[in-house]
């Protein structure tokens, strides 16, 4: 753990986005986590993505659980609403939010014990209604507040620290997402910036349930040979499917790739996703596809990266109840309660 | 580009770019550190090895270090060092115990013409090594132009009493008010070598109409300086022009207003940037209500019958050619008289050795300065060696101390029967600052201070009396804060290929974005694939070898805070904050180990 303060200094010659930030001012508190834990990789990518997209900050809501991920929100977006919530219920606690403030922009910060054990039901059903949100697992495999036990996303036969096998099977989040209707799906590692600060950039600007599980090696407990979500294993059996970059405004795309190599995804926010080929047979907009896809790269070991599943066109939650468009939060007393004129003509449509 | 070799002991030294900067490399950051510590002797012994005169260059150097400093890169302004220094200087205990003791003599005699701050560095190596040492002066006391022409108002007596002292009193020979006429009659008296640091000691004419005329109230700036020091001046008129921009210039200005000067101004042919004085010198003559006119040019002085009355001043406005090269031309205004009482002219100054017989074996070049070799600082007479500003031209004394140190290395080593040419390498010491998992042997938390200003004694006060200090130096408080902001610059980030895991902690926690990984390129390619700009070339970037995924990391030295949260968030220890401390070779340093480890 780090004792100082992040210095305040920072480059001269760093870039402003629209607003007039810099990447530094969209930190927060210095992490308290192991030296090494991919888990800070993937706040500098939430960082850096929420710079590219000009957010302000007091527009997004970071929730969280309980868990090494779930206290990295205090380390990013320092000038957010914040809610570190109780185990396992970061996803009913982002839903009664969603609904009560449709403004906000929705982050679910979760841990692969937070979201594939206690939190399971919580994780499914939030996927399953469509929440308009950017639903992110940092998953190491592994409990590492409690120093290392196998959790429910260790694969089976990958080794602990101490050299004992998993026996259990492992539960693929991703494939459950997929299988629970999630609208955009996606699958990174944290030691691929590149890859995971567009994917999440992508996700914000996505309506509905977006899923992202971010492979982020242990380095206290679950970086070790026998590991399957290792630096090392991870860079080895990584197979990614595209690359993407996330295009914000009206620039027209300049593609400078082969023909037939991108596929340009036009999202609600009007931002658009270039997604650039890598296997060239690998549709995103087919669900069924990804999924077997999946299935068959899994059971030869590799790990399927990139953007797997995408529909553009794609509704939330506030669209299936056909909730106004006003946040119920700021409704006042008078559009709650309209008076008995309106009862008694609600009263008589139903009779 | 190739992996960066740490091992260059140049390397480290340029990321300290204070010491690198600094002629006679004083290792600032190190002596900045025991300053914040209260370690006042300590860091005063730092400076007395390096550069001689640590209270006298503490409130009097250029300060060649001050623009250089890092925190100038990343905020405003940079560390106050050279007013550091003079805290060092106040606040010591006695440090004669420290000093080496005047040692037996070795048979060696050594003479010196001047007793200057070259001299006086080169007597100061070499008597501890028992060379017979004689300084001969043309003043009664030691200290050169340190004495003759800085003001008491800057560096009172006391002062330069105490720090020549300390040389003469290794058993240094001084003849004071003994001015050597005659090389050959010196080289006559068989000294084994000659050391000539006699500075440059005569101020340029201004050969304009009206100048033998008014002679009687047109003085040459350094010589009449040098006659208030001794005493022999004590008043000037109510009306005084300075011709000239320097920092000669401003010491005139400002004497002139401690002996009656009213209305005191410095009338300058250039532009106010432009002006050679450093801009602490013009603020503090600004302070002291001396206005400073630019772009006039003096045609000539007016008289009344040999009683200077004023001076006529073209006006000229500044063009750029092509190459963007200056040229003052006239602006077609009228030309302006000033009235004045006295003229002091500070256009600069110039070598003069009419004392050297053309057949002594010295030769001169077509601008009439001896033929000095730049690194062993020999004169064309193997035995004759120039230091200072006998040697290239007016600069400042920490240039003088810097030549000294040099050309007493070659002293010793020619009277050792030793190659001159022959220069041993500085030594260096890299060493680990980990004391625990995140703790360090140095203060890395960066300190948001802005620089802590230097006290003035009251203008009131101080202009009453031309020997009252006007710069009281920082107390302990002041000195603490402005010495917590010294980023440490020589605590090097040092980087293991093969520990590193990629993980890109490091990369994540950098407050300045200077560390990148990726793949490798040519060195202008790969400045442009960095993380933030790289707008200083001259910084270097430190390149590891190949890692396991096949790039590499590549650091931008320029804006680093040495805050080592690099080294305290990396899982593996690949990187490391160790400290560069490098010693530069001085005669009679011991020859340096081999064993130098980085890394």
């Amino acid at each position: 753990m780090t004792y100082i303060a992040k210095p305040k200094f920072h480059h001269p010659g760093l870039k402003k986005n629209e607003l007039g930030y810099t990447h530094r001012d969209y930190e927060g508190k210095i992490s308290t986590l192991c030296a090494g834990c991919g888990h800070d990789s993937i706040t500098a990518s939430i960082i850096e993505a929420c710079y590219e997209l000009s957010i302000e900050p007091h527009r997004v809501a970071k929730i969280s659980g309980i868990g090494c991920s779930s206290k990295t929100p205090d380390y990013f977006l320092g000038n957010s609403h914040g809610f570190n919530s109780v185990h396992g219920r970061m996803p009913s606690v982002l839903t009664g939010a969603n609904l009560a403030n449709r403004d906000l922009i929705y982050l679910g910060v979760s841990g692969d014990g937070d979201s594939a054990s206690i939190g399971f039901g919580q994780f499914a059903h939030s996927i399953r209604r469509g929440v308009n949100m950017t639903y992110i697992v940092e998953n190491n495999g592994v409990y590492g507040l409690t120093k290392g036990q196998f959790s429910a996303t260790a694969d089976r036969g990958s080794k602990s620290k101490k050299g004992v096998t998993n026996t259990d099977n492992a539960i693929d989040l991703v494939a459950i997402a997929l299988q629970l209707g999630a609208t955009f799906v996606a699958r990174s590692f944290s030691g691929d910036k590149a890859q995971l600060v567009p994917l999440i950039a992508a996700a914000i600007g996505h309506k509905g349930a977006s899923f992202i599980d971010v492979i982020s090696p242990c380095i206290a407990f679950n970086n070790h040979a026998g590991s399957t979500k290792s630096f090392d294993y991870v860079r080895e059996h990584n197979d990614a499917v595209n690359r993407l970059d996330v295009l914000v405004g009206r620039d027209p795309i300049a593609v400078d790739y082969a023909p037939g190599t991108v596929q340009v995804v036009e999202q609600h926010d009007g931002s658009k996703i270039a997604l650039r080929k890598i296997d060239a047979d690998y549709d995103p907009h087919d669900r069924l596809g990804a999924q077997t896809f999946l299935a068959r790269h899994a059971a030869k070991g590799q790990i399927v990266t990139g953007l797997l599943y995408v529909d553009p066109d794609a509704e939330d939650l506030h669209s299936h109840l056909n909730t106004v468009e006003t946040p119920l939060n700021t409704l006042e007393a008078d559009t709650l309660c309209p008076g008995s004129a309106a009862l008694d003509k609600f009263n008589a449509s139903l009779r | 580009m190739k992996p960066t070799d740490i091992a260059a002991p140049d390397y480290f030294h340029k990321v300290v770019d204070c010491q690198w900067a600094c002629p006679a490399h004083t290792p600032v950051p190190e002596y900045i550190r025991l300053i914040a510590q209260g370690r006042y002797s300590d860091a005063y012994m730092i400076n007395w090895k390096s550069n001689v005169f640590p209270g006298i260059l503490g409130r009097t150097c250029d300060r060649p270090c001050e623009p250089a400093c890092r925190r100038g890169r990343v905020e405003e302004t940079p560390v106050a060092i050279c007013r550091l220094k003079r805290v060092a200087a106040d606040f010591k205990d006695d440090i004669t115990h420290r000093l080496p003791r005047p040692s037996a003599k070795n048979g060696k005699r050594v003479a010196f013409v001047g007793g200057g701050p070259a001299s006086l560095t080169v007597a100061r190596d070499l008597a501890p090594l028992g060379y017979h040492c004689t300084v001969f002066d043309g003043d009664p006391e030691a200290g050169g132009m340190m004495r003759t022409q800085i003001p008491k108002f800057r560096l009172p007596n006391s002062v330069i009493d105490e720090e020549t002292g300390y040389i003469l009193n290794l058993g240094v020979d001084f003849k004071g008010g003994h001015r050597i006429e005659s090389m050959k009659a010196l080289l006559a008296e068989k000294y084994d070598a000659i050391f000539v640091g006699s500075g440059a000691p005569r101020g340029r004419e201004l050969d304009i109409p009206g100048r033998k005329e008014a002679a009687a109230h047109v003085h040459i700036g350094i010589d009449w300086l040098s006659s208030v020091s001794f005493g022999h001046t004590d008043k000037i008129g109510k009306r005084v022009i300075v011709l000239g921009g320097g920092n000669t210039a401003m010491d005139c200005c400002r004497t002139a207003r401690r002996l009656g000067g009213e209305d005191v101004k410095v009338i300058v042919r250039s532009g106010f940037e432009e002006m050679k004085a450093s801009p602490w010198e013009k603020e503090d003559a600004i302070h002291e209500d001396i206005p400073i006119l630019n772009f006039l040019v003096p045609v000539s002085f007016i008289h009344d019958n040999g009683k200077l009355t004023g001076v006529t001043f073209q006006k000229v406005k500044a063009e750029y050619d092509a190459k963007g090269r200056r040229n003052l031309v006239p602006s077609g205004e009228p030309d302006q008289t000033i009235e004045c009482d006295d003229v002091l002219v500070a256009v600069g100054q110039e070598n003069a050795f009419p004392w050297i017989e053309q057949d002594c074996g010295i030769e001169f070049d077509k601008w009439h300065m001896p033929k000095v070799d730049p690194k062993t600082f020999v004169s064309t007479n193997p035995k004759v060696f120039f230091g200072g500003d006998a040697a290239f031209g007016p600069k400042n004394i920490i240039w003088a101390v810097a030549q000294g140190h040099d050309a007493a290395l070659s002293i010793h080593k020619m009277l050792s029967g030793e190659d001159i040419t022959e220069r041993p390498l500085p030594e260096v010491h890299v060493s680990s600052q980990k004391m625990g998992i995140h703790e360090w042997s140095y203060d890395n938390d960066i300190s948001n201070d802005k620089r802590f200003k230097v006290p003035h004694r009251d203008k009131v006060i101080a202009l009453k009396d031309i020997r009252t200090e006007v710069e009281l130096g920082y107390d302990v408080k002041l000195a603490l804060g402005e010495a917590h902001r010294c980023l440490n610059c020589d605590v090097q980030t040092v980087f293991s290929t093969s520990l590193c895991i990629e993980c890109d902690a490091c990369v994540d926690i950098c407050p300045m974005d200077c560390i990148t990984f990726t793949e490798n390129g040519e060195e202008t390619d790969l400045r442009q694939r960095l993380k933030a700009p790289s707008p200083h070339p001259d910084q270097d970037l430190y390149v590891s070898s190949d890692l396991k995924t096949g790039r590499v990391m590549v650091k931008d030295e320029d804006v680093c805070l040495h805050c080592g949260l690099c080294a305290e968030r990396c899982p593996t220890g690949a990187w490391d904050m160790q400290k560069y401390l490098i010693d530069m070779t001085q005669a009679g340093s011991t020859c340096p180990t081999k064993s130098r480890s980085a890394a």
